[in-house]
């Protein structure tokens, strides 16, 4: 999957916001508009999850997206499938060129398992997803289906092994999606600090969107 | 060791149990080629649940086999293989819609075929969810027993034929009180043109406290991230 860059031009999106380091985010996206992840600093792993706005029973699938594509890997030209079998956004740029979806978002339970029982009470994915929707009100725990990880490299081996290897990202490296239905969007920008998949430095992100 | 029970899902079919703390479910793929779909969750606490990528990134594996755990969102091990004929079971593939059962298969409907009918896998764990008082909601990334999909350097995925013999089984022992909801339904990626999902036996012992270490042992030593998952599980009953 080699790198495929964008035509749109940022000063013509009609909204840009910054996410802070370890920051949650909820946004809307309607059918049709494209929207930008933009890897500010460069190996920043963001967690993602997509609903359908119009009923956010209808959520990303993961396995559906992996089948649908016989593909583990997500990149340019990747479509992104809900659980209902629809397709949801579509990867039209990425000059990341990989992203993973096996991965799932980090918690305070698996920190525990992962690193060390007393490892529990660091900032994590699922806090930053929780908190988020716990002030929004559409959503709550049973909708946290298995997420996206935008700019993280999780290699999948011929034998069955998966591992946390160094970013394959850089800095201003952005993966864009076209969305087809109206979509809601939550991102954690990943505040883990016990593995790669930040630099151990999480690091601001920011999101675009054109019309 | 006799089991308790044991049960017959043919083909096509959907069940649940609760698997209660200390005892085993042996899943045996009877006429070989099955692919036997499984969700989980807490049987008291029905909003923990199955979390594979968890059980992935903390076992560092893209296949579930003997040692491996099946984790909850909450750290905590729902279920652990504990002996396995195969080397490799597919958490990737997911389950089949309705769209995708008619694309390969065609129409096959309840008219014409009666009890043959051609099902589907989301269809059927919505079907023994709803039971349960889960929903579309509730539907999370399943395990897909029986089966294996290869992926190459590039990260391309290929349903292996031919993966499982007939009478191949697996173990899964409950560290705590554990729904299971499963159907025998094809693989969504196999590529056989007919319709003929296979049957799966459904064997349930009871474990003596006495044995239950030693069974266990291969997946709470199997690396310290078990260690430490069964430690959480335990604690829940402390």
């Amino acid at each position: 999957m080699s790198p495929h860059a964008s035509t749109l031009q940022e000063d013509a999106a009609c909204r840009r916001e910054l996410i802070r380091a370890g920051e949650a985010w909820i946004g809307e996206l309607r059918a049709g508009q494209t929207f930008r992840i933009l890897d500010l600093e460069g190996n920043q792993a963001v967690d993602t999850l997509f609903y359908n706005l119009d009923d956010p029973a209808e959520r990303y699938d993961a396995q559906c997206t992996v089948r649908c594509g016989a593909q583990v890997y997500l990149s340019t030209g990747s479509v992104l499938m809900s659980t209902l079998g629809r397709p949801m956004l579509t990867i039209t740029a990425d000059t990341c060129g990989r992203h993973d979806t096996l991965g799932g978002a980090c918690a305070q339970e698996s920190n525990r398992v992962r690193y060390a029982l007393d490892r529990g009470h660091m900032h994590s994915c699922r806090d930053n997803f929780l908190r988020a929707i716990a002030h929004d009100g559409r959503l709550t725990k049973r909708d946290l289906g298995a997420n996206l990880n935008f700019f993280m490299n999780v290699p999948v081996t011929a034998d069955g092994g998966l591992s946390f290897a160094d970013g394959v990202s850089a800095p201003g490296k952005y993966v864009e999606l076209r969305a087809h239905l109206n979509v809601l969007v939550l991102i954690s920008n990943c505040p883990q600090l016990n593995n790669p998949c930040n630099a151990y430095n999480p690091t601001p992100i920011e999101v675009l969107i054109w019309d | 060791m006799n089991p308790l029970y044991r049960d017959v899902l043919p083909g096509g079919a959907h069940g649940s149990l609760v698997l209660r703390r200390g005892r085993l479910l042996r899943l045996t793929d009877v006429e070989g080629g099955a692919n036997l779909a499984l969700l989980a969750w807490n049987a008291t606490e029905k909003s923990e649940r199955l979390n594979l990528p968890d059980a992935l990134k903390c076992q560092h594996t893209s296949k579930l086999t003997r040692g491996h755990c099946l984790y909850s969102d909450m750290g905590r091990v729902l279920l652990c293989i504990t002996n396995d004929d195969l080397g490799w079971h597919d958490p990737m593939g997911g389950l089949s819609t309705a769209a995708e059962v008619r694309a390969r298969y065609g129409a096959g409907d309840y008219q014409t075929l009666r009890n043959d009918f051609y099902r589907n896998g989301q269809d059927n764990l919505l079907v023994e969810m709803g039971k349960w008082g889960l929903s579309r909601r509730d539907l999370t990334m399943n395990v897909n027993f029986f089966s294996k999909l290869a992926s190459d350097d590039a990260g391309q995925l290929r349903f292996v034929p031919d993966h499982s013999p007939p009478g191949s089984h697996v173990d899964l022992y409950a560290p705590m009180d554990t729904l299971v909801i499963v159907t025998a339904i094809q693989h969504p990626l196999d590529p056989a043109t007919a319709y003929g999902p296979k049957p799966v036996a459904l064997s349930v012992f009871e474990v003596p406290d006495a044995e239950a270490l030693a069974t266990t042992r291969v997946c709470r030593e199997s690396r310290p991230e078990n260690g430490r998952g069964f430690a959480l599980t335990e604690r829940y009953f402390s």
